[in-house]
């Protein structure tokens, strides 16, 4: 699908938009909706497996995936869009699979008759982050024409954590130069804020591991990593951490109060996702683009920078 | 030659720690040497991943960077490595920034980023060390590559 054309997408939230990142959640759709772009949601869309599945049986995530997909192309989308980390890889992965790989192209016809439903077959849905999304439907240019509330006095670290970009090889569409992303240097994050009016830092723990998949299980090496991530942010002079996936967001919320809990250790930094961050700039309340659900109580900074 | 000493993950923290807290005049005139410090102490945590992995590290350089064929080394057969990456990459990255302009206004802050980058590696790899499984949920797509080794038959 050529760039600009995704000012109507199918949307799948996937779960954690509907728990922990409901805030992610209700300001994606603002933005959507104050910038003129239809997202219609995937009608009785499933878990995309997360993180846990293809541990277990990769092909069954597969066939997660390609069920979504599936659904998206009877729908009459040739584009779906998704604001987790976690459910963008995984549907990457499932057309990834489903090209190069003939045992889950086999278990995911099975399983799909099985179920009932079109077997999905890859090159029919062009899966597309929010990133993406806002960049290319909107652009910088636009952007900077609709901001009523400008971020500028907001210093940023974007931080796009490791799902978006990794692994390389199921991502064809990124590293093709000018105005495509960078699996190595991603900047759709920059580039938006930066329209938006935000002073981006140059952070250069982007895309480091917060240790998000172990949050629960191995939670002392999760909050070192986190600790790590917010004190580099606040060394590059940032007052913000921008997020782009969910598990990143709560991730980094959780171990910011774990770290000052467990290992003494206090950070100032404040954590919002991209979208709620963009809808300020648009004009949108605070509240409506559920910066009150945050953990991370940026109110005060906003009030500080005009924006609430 | 005498084979420098091999720093363990404990020390490249505490060692990092010691570097964040210094007083910008005690950085900044030893940029040159911190540089090469800060990029040693980052092989020693390959070093010691593939150490515990009883595997001979290269003597090998990546684009002229010992650290960057160590990760490639460490990366074979472990996808997770590649969730640093990048962080090897900005290790080397700001190895050469301080190295480029050691006496330049943002040499102090410099050193300190790459100590904080180095301190990532450390952590990361530190967390594999004690939980092999760490970073093979997410970023890694282990079983992408073990379809791609081994076809299976997986019943449904």
């Amino acid at each position: 699908m050529a760039d600009g054309d995704y000012k109507k997408v199918a949307y799948y939230p996937g779960c954690a938009l509907e728990g922990s990142g409901h805030a992610y959640n209700a300001s994606t759709k603002a933005v959507g909706k104050e910038l003129g772009l239809d997202l219609v949601e995937i009608e009785n869309w499933n878990c995309c497996g997360a993180m846990e599945v293809k541990n277990i049986d990769p092909k069954i995530q597969t066939y997660l995936s390609a069920r979504n997909l599936s659904i998206t192309e009877e729908m009459g989308f040739d584009t779906v869009m998704a604001p987790c980390n976690g459910c963008y890889h995984n549907l990457k992965k499932a057309e990834y699979d489903l090209s190069h790989d003939d045992a889950s192209v086999e278990v995911n016809d099975r399983l799909s008759k099985k179920a009932g439903h079109k077997t999905y077959e890859p090159g029919k849905v062009e899966t597309i982050h929010a990133l993406d999304w806002i960049k290319k439907a909107v652009g910088e240019d636009e952007i900077r024409r609709r901001v009523k509330n400008s971020l500028n006095g907001i210093k940023v670290a974007n931080y796009y954590g490791c799902m978006y970009t990794r692994p390389r090889h199921i991502f064809p569409e990124k590293d093709k130069g000018p105005g495509s992303e960078s699996t190595a240097k991603p900047h759709f994050m920059d580039d938006i804020l930066a329209a938006a009016g935000a002073q981006n830092v140059d952070f250069p723990l982007k895309t480091a591991c917060c240790g998000g998949a172990h949050s629960l299980s191995d939670s002392d090496t999760s909050t070192k990593l986190v600790l790590n991530i917010l004190t580099t942010a606040e060394a590059c002079g940032a007052d913000v951490i921008a997020t782009e996936c969910p598990t990143c967001h709560t991730g980094l919320e959780m171990h910011q109060i774990r770290a000052e809990k467990v290992l003494g250790r206090k950070t100032n930094v404040k954590i919002l996702y991209f979208t709620q961050l963009l809808g300020m700039a648009l004009g949108l309340s605070p509240n409506r683009v559920a910066v009150q659900e945050n953990f991370s109580d940026a109110r005060p900074l906003l009030k500080e920078k005009g924006l609430a | 030659m005498t084979e420098r000493h091999r720093r363990s993950i404990d020390e490249i923290e505490d060692r990092t720690d010691q570097i964040l807290t210094a007083a910008e005049a005690d950085l900044a005139p030893r940029a040159p040497a911190l540089a090469d410090e800060l990029l040693a102490m980052g092989e020693d945590v390959l070093l010691a991943w593939l150490a515990a992995k009883g595997q001979t590290p290269t003597t090998g350089t990546v684009e002229g960077f010992r650290l960057l064929a160590l990760h490639r080394q460490a990366a074979r057969g472990n996808p997770s490595f590649n969730a640093c990456r990048e962080t090897c990459r900005e290790a080397v990255w700001h190895h050469n920034l301080i190295r480029l302009d050691p006496t330049g206004p943002d040499t102090a802050r410099n050193i300190r980023l790459g100590a904080m980058v180095v301190r990532h590696l450390a952590l990361f790899v530190g967390g594999k060390l004690e939980s092999d499984g760490l970073g093979e949920f997410c970023c890694s797509s282990r079983p992408i590559r073990i379809a791609e080794q081994t076809p299976s038959t997986p019943q449904a």
